[in-house]
């Protein structure tokens, strides 16, 4: 069995800032994660990231994913564990199962654990939603911009949120159509500038609209047509409102939800909040859950953006360093920092969900 | 209206339109960002001190529009692409936008294209003046663009090889 001080599974933004910030401190660190590269969803993130300087902002997603990866590959105090899956947890002696490379078992045992697993994308129920040209936003971005393959000519857009939008001008760039953006809520849910971006390409954006039905090509079974109709107030959809789009593509980009099952098996307490994704830990301010020595970081403690992820790993990277006994002179004035960054991103009015989410379970 | 479909209206615009008499006086930027999110890149970029430093980061930008010489760094570093530099006194008749532009194939110095407005409607044909695109726009192409001066506030994207070529 291996053994680490600090066990950081996810090597996510959350999970990198953990790791460095653990190691920084001190502490022995490793980095667990299941991809062959280390960036989480970092790695097909094109377009670049809003914050301040401290949170890279203005620069691209995926040069971030790199820069934090090559500092964590760089430092001596961590160890990563590449296509290495976390299977199991278990409580009683406090092992984490993990499958390396898909050959291999290995058992590690850590002092302090930080998960940052991060979220998986919602689906959407609708006759034929099984079709294939069906896709999670997600997925279609990891298609165009991890391994260069487009998904098709013609997309409808399902959800007007961050992702939705951001997806949408990503497969404009790459010269896909985007027929439309649909969401069944009466107002954009994503930043405007992301609105006003694909507004400029042509794309049009319609709220209130929601899918009814896809349809397949009689010969290749795959999707071949969709139709959308308008919802009311009580989001029920408005019969004689339908519109046909000829779509070979369907992104859905409803949001995400929290890979928290790692949570779950290790008793955390649990709570469902609908502002932060679905079931999420309730935590200190410090993001150790109810289970002493286990702490969390980005998505999977509440679905957020890239920058508060990377602020919430680094305030539980130092932590779990702390707990240790590990301070290189520098905790206190760092930990203020990285409570001030967090308050400061999520004190506007688009933070006011989170805010409203995280109330609920800070203890 | 921009809340349902991206398009900022006439009212929106008003708040964000620099004053007569310093478009009246050379480039000049106008950020379109409407809305309070966190993100201050356009204050750290301005080295004029046109674009106000940030009391939270969650306001929306406010400009000193004497300070603002037009010189257009601002442009690329805006994660939400929403500078735009507007020249009116590039010629009798025509203005001048600078607008960020992150698709291929660039159009080339000198390239008449296509005009497009907020919502991607064509309303005119222009020649491309100038393109900074380089290490410092970072893969966010700075194209300048001629525009009949009266659609100096809505021209706001272009597109190559349309009718324009």
């Amino acid at each position: 069995m291996r053994k680490t001080e600090i066990a950081v599974i996810g090597g996510g933004p959350a999970g990198l800032m953990a790791a460095l910030a653990a190691a920084e401190m001190g502490a022995e660190v490793t980095l667990v994660d299941k991809n062959n590269n280390l960036g989480g969803q970092l790695v097909k993130q094109t377009h670049m990231f809003f914050g301040s300087e401290k949170e890279h902002a203005s620069t691209r997603g995926i040069d971030i994913g790199k820069l934090l990866a090559k500092e964590a590959q760089n430092h001596s105090k961590i160890k990563i564990m590449n296509n290495s899956e976390v299977i199991g947890y278990y409580p009683d002696d406090g092992v984490i199962g993990i499958e390396v490379e898909e050959e291999k078992f290995v058992k590690l045992k850590a002092d302090k654990i930080i998960i940052a697993t991060g979220a998986s994308e919602k689906f959407l129920p609708f006759v034929n939603n099984d079709l294939p040209g069906i896709y999670g936003a997600g997925a279609v971005q990891t298609l165009m911009n991890e391994h260069g393959v487009v998904p098709g000519n013609d997309v409808l857009m399902v959800g007007a949120g961050n992702i939705g939008l951001i997806v949408s001008y990503q497969l404009m760039q790459a010269g896909v159509n985007v027929k439309a953006i649909i969401d069944a809520a009466p107002k954009i849910g994503g930043y405007l500038v992301h609105a006003s971006k694909v507004a400029r390409l042509g794309v049009p954006i319609l709220t209130s609209y929601s899918v009814k039905a896809a349809y397949p090509n009689q010969i290749t079974k795959a999707l071949e047509r969709a139709s959308i109709w308008k919802v009311d107030q009580n989001w029920q959809p408005i019969p004689g409102t339908e519109k046909v789009l000829k779509v070979d593509v369907l992104c859905i980009s409803v949001g995400l939800s929290p890979l928290a099952e790692l949570l779950w098996q290790a008793g955390c307490n649990m709570k469902y909040v609908p502002q932060l994704g679905g079931h999420v830990p309730t935590r200190t301010n410090d993001l150790e859950t109810s289970v002493t020595g286990i702490y969390v970081a980005g998505d999977v403690a509440g679905v957020e953006e890239a920058s508060s992820a990377m602020i919430e790993g680094r305030l539980a990277g130092l932590n779990a360093a702390k707990s240790l006994g590990y301070d290189n002179g520098t905790y206190e004035e760092k930990h203020q920092e990285a409570l001030n960054q967090l308050h400061d991103l999520r004190s506007g009015p688009v933070g006011e969900k989170i805010r409203e989410g995280i109330s609920q379970l800070v203890s | 209206m921009l809340l349902q479909n991206g398009i900022p209206t006439t009212e929106d615009l008003e708040t964000r339109i620099p004053p007569k008499e310093r478009l009246a006086k050379g480039p000049v930027v106008m950020i379109e960002c409407f809305q309070e999110i966190p993100c201050n890149p356009c204050n750290t970029a301005c080295k004029q001190g046109a674009i106000q430093e940030f009391k939270d980061i969650n306001d929306k930008p406010e400009i000193d529009y004497d300070n603002c010489t037009g010189c257009g760094l601002c442009v690329s570093k805006c994660p939400g692409l929403a500078i735009f530099i507007i020249d009116e006194t590039y010629s009798d008749k025509e203005a001048t936008v600078s607008l960020p532009y992150e698709f291929l194939p660039l159009p080339k110095e000198g390239q008449e294209v296509d005009l497009l407005d907020r919502g991607g409607n064509k309303v005119s044909q222009g020649k491309v003046v100038k393109i900074r695109n380089g290490k410092y726009e970072d893969r966010t192409p700075v194209i300048t663009v001629a525009v009949p001066k009266e659609l100096s506030m809505v021209v706001r994207n272009i597109r190559v090889g349309g009718d324009g070529k």
